[in-house]
């Protein structure tokens, strides 16, 4: 069954090492046709007559033999559920592999797809398709023969089998193999083999019955541009840059556009460490937001500091004129620059070449277009800091009003704007459904439905506690355990618990959710919450990681109900201090599960004497003693501002807004969960000290206190944070009696500084290192939340097997397989706070749509050219333009005034007459959303109170309605009252 | 990512073209050298070595203690064996280890009631070095032994294994494999009397796929022994045809 032919490669690597591998060649690989008559075929045939592609190019009945160029340009096309029979040789899997791990990965998905027949052929191995390395061929001819030797082989082989009798009698048509590739010489040379061949573009559009594919071609250029003349400076070839970068001429670093100015971004290298900046068009030189890209640093004197200003790209147009208004943008903006004082200068440079793109796929949507019935068009993402994408498509018309994705092709030298070609659609715009979608998407949020298979590890309704059950675990159905939770949860991980004991102490108890008794190691259920990592909370819409029957159900401590939980049980005495702690597995029925607020009024009203109002003021009394523990410590207490949206149960619009409200019950939950985390966090680390998982928040560089130390000195206040200690005094102090936000803004920015917390295993890190920061916590764990964490259950298998409640296998031990886990949980846990953020920040542009309001608010910072204004009230920050901006970006035309805002940079301040605004300033804006833009739809800060005649708008809020007969309105407002109606 | 690399692709093979369960090609030769009293050459894949033994012979005195037998082994790696030359051929601690390992082995399989007060000698030497190294040196260590004519209880084998990441167990690893940073088992074995004789391991992986990655080893012992005895068979036909001993196969 096996062919031992011996076979030697040779390859070449870094000092030059010769290395010698076997290589065997087999006669068991099958060619996978159901027309084959001589292969041993593996597995259930992948390639069946049961499709027919109807080309007009090929006639016939046909299989595809994929080059690697069509793979790594054209993937979009394949994942169209519209080729079928497709052959994926080795060769080619192994080369989109080394290329591009992304596109290696969705190849992958496509092949286990079996309704999509993609076929991989093993011709690496295969005896007669093995094509050895001839003497001077460099390995990509080789590839490319291999590939040909392969497709010539199929052909030939499936050729031979048709011939039978049998065959001939059904009368059916041939089978041919045909051979895609965009390589020309590869095509030419297939050619004079006598291969089928034909290139991606040709034979997408002879398909009769797919019209609309052609859209999803990949575009490396358009024809008429190939005369423009070049915008951009050439990118150096990848020698260059590796010697370049060896000498340390350049240097490597991750590109990152600035949200805010389009012709600004910076370059992250390890030796600076604000980054190098890069400005202009041609020094940004077609690097797209993430790419990893070489840099030259530019001579100290050409060096630049950021410019502060907010720009924006307008007027776009496919027909690629370089405008002068954009000229002029781009060398006001750096004129401005030059002048900048030496002292902000910052190390300057300008990017020579990419090293690695990383383009992905974006939100976004079409830019209407001037000229009609033009095929090509502008795409405008979503993500400010992707610049906009051209892209051709026959469906304009439809694709108009709909957020769809586009995918960047290339960004040739003459191309002012990238490449791209349209993926598909997301539906049409202002759609919850489709908003919310775009987020997730944006957010790399998994959330397609749970598949059959994972479904399948659902334990079977109804489902009932076994006397098993019962005997494995400890009874604490008697006592009185409650749960409180914040209105309308219904995914309750966690309940409390506490009595006297007769000796006087107490006794504590935390009881969490026991997910993992349901989902057990290595299967899909188990996979899948992995691969989630955590649950995502949208405004009104909540993306599961555990399916709902879980997390709602049977995992959910609801109330009067028995459920299985893993308790965490401390004794105390009255101070708080613990004595003794356990940890088991237990049932539970919790007493009742209550919000805050109930909790609160229970603990509040006297005349309360239930066992669980008296176990609730203890836990509170408890909680305190905790708490103020916890802060001599130097725990920080942080703000950001949260509110929440009462959401219309129908149309998903948001109704109200308020911001969360902080009650003795959220602290006291929270006090509790934050001891049984540190608890199992000490016993996890002490029993596993190599594969435990653990959190840690380091602390932040003194550096990036810096924003934060500069705005408390002008208003008089030292921060110190030297330690969390010193930090968390200091905060204490910024106190204004004629401000009484003051504190928490501080709060705020001092947030704004702190580095990310994140999950790691304990064998990685040095014990000094997995300290947390903001709990001023030695060691640190999640253990409370494994219905929406999957750090939780990972936690929780490791304290079951600690205990001897639950077996322990293979995977639970091994390090570097848990250290890839964790980095996907901080991953995605990064990304579910933006997905949240992202889900607020669209509800409140909903909120505002149509409505106008004055509202308190403070200035957080101050810039060259605007204020950044907190509102309080939505937790909303927005920037308030001073200087009118000549192209009207915002939608607005302002008349150019002899109004004058003198920005000082020493105090930071911006001065218009006898009005001068410092950060933290108590102003009234007035906020009203600007749809101009159907895709950043945004809220504009109109400046209410202090007034300046000619820039603020009228404070008069009864006048709103009425401002259209104001005598003297400004050209602005009229503007923005006639759209009103 | 970092980590291991996958060692079995979703078609099913290994890296080199092998199924998880296929031996590499394996060659061996009784008698090639004539002046000790045994020698074998052996092949299995890329990695060649080619033993010889001296013996039995009085031992000398300093070595004998009582009537036991002295198994005296050396283990050496020719300085071409591996891509990058090596400095020293043995006395380095890894081949100190491995000469440690084979008179273990050795042992175990040593019929050494037979030879009191006697010393044999086994001398090893790694020609080409691409994996299991310590299991093909026993190899032809036991046909050198077996062509010295030195009674043995059985053919004593030995056979690495490793477990892929999708837990699939693969039998005698190569260098590549090695290095990708799987676990490697080692076992030498008594294959008829299915009793192991020696074994080893480097890396880990948890306790449960413990037995089916010593089953596959032993799997691979077994099928090394017909593998060996076939040679052997081979051989002694080939030498004694002239005394008319052509029957024995």
């Amino acid at each position: 069954m096996q062919t031992l032919r011996e076979f030697t490669r040779k390859t070449k690597r870094g000092n030059i090492l010769k290395i010698v591998r076997e290589h065997y060649l087999r006669d068991d690989i099958g060619c996978g046709s159901d027309l084959c008559q001589y292969c041993m075929q593996n597995e259930a045939y992948q390639l069946t007559s049961q499709y027919e592609i109807k080309s007009t190019l090929f006639k016939f009945p046909h299989y595809i033999v994929l080059d690697t160029n069509v793979v790594l340009d054209q993937i979009d096309v394949l994942e169209e559920d519209v080729l079928h029979n497709i052959i994926v040789l080795t060769t080619v899997l192994n080369e989109v592999k080394h290329k591009c791990s992304s596109i290696y990965k969705r190849l992958n998905e496509l092949i286990h797809d079996r309704t999509r027949n993609f076929y991989v052929f093993v011709n690496e191995h295969h005896q007669d398709t093995y094509a050895d390395r001839e003497p001077d061929e460099t390995a990509n001819d080789r590839n490319d023969r291999a590939i040909r030797l392969a497709a010539k082989w199929y052909d030939t082989h499936l050729q031979a089998s048709q011939e039978s009798k049998a065959f001939q009698r059904t009368a059916r048509a041939v089978t041919r193999v045909v051979l895609l590739t965009d390589d020309a010489g590869n095509r030419a040379k297939a050619e004079a083999e006598g291969i089928l061949v034909a290139n991606a573009a040709e034979y997408v559009k002879s398909l009769e019955d797919f019209p609309l594919l052609v859209d999803k071609l990949s575009q490396k250029s358009f024809e008429s541009e190939k005369q423009a003349l070049p915008q951009y400076p050439a990118h150096l070839s990848m020698k260059e840059l590796l010697d370049g970068l060896r000498q340390k001429k350049f240097l490597q670093g991750n590109f990152q556009a600035s949200r805010e100015n389009y012709l600004e971004g910076s370059v992250n290298v390890e030796q600076y460490e604000q980054g190098i900046l890069i400005q202009g068009r041609e020094s940004l030189n077609r690097a797209v937001d993430g790419d990893i890209v070489a840099v030259e640093l530019l001579p100290e004197s050409e060096w630049s500091a950021p410019s502060e200003i907010v720009l924006e790209e307008t007027n776009v147009y496919a027909d690629d004129v370089p405008s002068e208004e954009r000229v002029e943008d781009e060398q006001d903006m750096l004129q401005q620059v030059q002048a900048a004082p030496a002292a902000e200068r910052t190390p300057t440079g300008r990017i020579v070449g990419i090293v690695r793109r990383k383009w992905r796929q974006y939100c976004g949507i079409l830019q209407p277009s001037l000229i009609e019935d033009t095929t090509r068009h502008i795409f405008v993402p979503a993500d400010r800091k992707i610049p906009r994408i051209r892209i051709e498509t026959r469906q304009a018309d439809k694709l108009q009003n709909q957020r769809i994705i586009v995918t960047i092709d290339s960004w040739p030298r003459n191309s002012r704007y990238p490449h791209g070609h349209f993926v598909r659609s997301l539906g049409p715009l202002g759609n919850m459904a489709t908003e919310n979608e775009v987020i997730l998407l944006e957010h790399d949020v998994p959330h397609c439905k749970f598949s059959e298979e994972v479904l399948s590890f659902l334990p079977k309704l109804p489902w009932t506690i076994t006397p098993e059950d019962y005997a494995k675990r400890v009874d604490l159905r008697d006592l009185h355990i409650c749960s409180v939770d914040p209105p309308g949860c219904t995914d309750i991980d966690d309940a409390l618990h506490c009595r006297e004991l007769p000796n006087g102490n107490l006794e504590v108890g935390v009881h969490i959710a026991d997910v993992t008794h349901f989902i057990r190691p290595g299967n899909a259920l188990d996979k899948e919450a992995a691969a989630r990592g955590t649950t995502v909370y949208l405004v009104g819409k909540r993306i599961d990681m555990v399916p709902e029957l879980l997390s709602s159900n049977l995992c959910s401590l609801v109330g009067g109900v028995e459920r299985f939980a893993f308790s965490c049980i401390w004794e105390m005495d009255k101070e708080a201090n613990v004595l003794k702690k356990r940890f088991h597995k237990s049932v539970i029925k919790s007493k009742r599960a209550m919000t805050y607020e109930e909790a609160q009024v229970l603990i509040d009203d006297a005349s309360e004497t239930s066992e669980i109002a008296k176990s609730l003021r203890q836990l509170n009394r408890l909680a305190k003693i905790l708490k103020r523990r916890r802060m001599d410590n130097g725990a920080l207490v942080l703000a950001s501002p949260e509110i929440r949206f009462q959401v219309d149960s129908e149309t998903h619009e948001p109704l109200d807004v308020e911001a969360k409200q902080m009650r003795d019950t959220n602290s006291m939950v929270e006090e509790f969960m934050l001891l049984a985390n540190i608890t199992v966090a000490q016993h996890i680390a002490a029993e596993f000290t190599e594969c435990a998982v653990l959190r840690r928040h380091p602390k932040p560089p003194p550096t990036n206190f810096d924003p934060l130390v500069k705005a408390a000195r002008y208003q008089g206040f030292e921060v110190e944070t030297e330690t969390g200690l010193q930090l968390a005094h200091s905060l204490d102090k910024c106190v204004k009696a004629d401000n009484h936000y003051f504190n928490t803004m501080i709060r705020i920015l001092t947030t704004r500084c702190m580095m990310q917390a994140v999950y790691f295993i304990s064998g990685s890190l040095q014990k000094e290192e997995y300290f947390h920061y903001g709990l001023a916590a030695p060691i640190y764990t999640h253990f409370t939340s494994p219905i929406r964490r999957y750090s939780d259950i990972m936690v929780h298998r490791l304290l079951a097997a600690s205990i001897g409640a639950d077996s322990t296998y293979a995977q639970l031990l091994e390090r570097k397989a848990n250290e890839e886990l964790c980095n996907n949980l901080n991953y995605r846990h990064k990304m579910a706070q933006y997905a949240a953020r992202a889900s607020v920040a669209l509800n409140t542009h909903l909120f505002f749509r149509g409505k106008q309001e004055d509202e308190e608010g403070y200035v957080l910072f101050v810039r060259k050219n605007a204020l950044q204004v907190l509102i309080p009230k939505y937790g909303l920050e927005g920037t308030l333009y001073l200087k009118s901006d000549k192209d009207g970006k915002d939608g607005l035309e302002r008349t150019k005034s002899e109004l004058i805002f003198t920005f000082n940079e020493e105090d930071h301040t911006q001065r218009c007459g006898n009005v001068v605004f410092h950060s933290f300033d108590p102003v009234t804006v007035r906020l009203s959303l600007d749809s101009s833009n159907v895709q950043h739809e945004k809220l504009v800060f109109k400046l209410v109170k202090p007034y300046i005649k000619g820039f603020s708008v009228e404070s008069d809020n009864t006048a709103v309605e009425a401002t259209a007969a104001n005598s003297q309105p400004p050209a602005k407002k009229t503007k923005k009252d006639k759209k009103k109606k | 990512m970092a980590g291991r690399m996958e060692l079995l692709s979703e078609q099913g093979l290994r890296l080199d073209g092998r199924r998880p369960h296929e031996l590499r090609h394996i060659k061996c030769k009784l008698g090639v050298f004539e002046q000790p009293d045994g020698s074998a050459y052996m092949e299995q894949g890329n990695t060649k070595v080619l033993a010889a033994v001296y013996g039995p012979h009085q031992a000398k005195s300093k070595k004998a203690e009582g009537n036991d037998l002295v198994i005296n082994c050396q283990y050496s790696q020719a300085t071409f064996s591996t891509a990058e030359r090596k400095n020293r051929p043995r006395g380095d601690r890894k081949s100190l280890e491995f000469k440690m390992y084979l008179q273990q082995a050795l042992s175990a399989a040593i019929k050494s009631e037979l030879y009191p007060r006697s010393q044999i000698d086994v001398y090893v030497e790694v020609l080409q070095a691409d994996g299991a190294n310590y299991a093909v040196s026993l190899n032809a260590a036991t046909l050198a032994l077996i062509d010295a004519g030195i009674c043995l209880n059985e053919f004593v084998v030995a056979c690495t294994a490793s477990l892929s990441k999708s837990n699939i167990p693969l039998t005698d690893i190569s260098h590549i494999e090695e290095v990708s940073g799987g676990p490697k088992l080692t076992i030498a074995a008594l294959p008829t009397a299915e009793k192991i004789a020696f074994m080893e391991m480097s890396e880990r992986f948890h306790i449960d796929h413990l037995e089916t990655v010593i089953e596959t080893a032993m799997a691979g012992c077994r099928e090394i022994r017909d593998i060996l005895e076939r040679a052997v068979k081979e051989h002694l036909i080939h030498m004694g045809s002239a005394a008319d001993w052509a029957r024995v196969g």
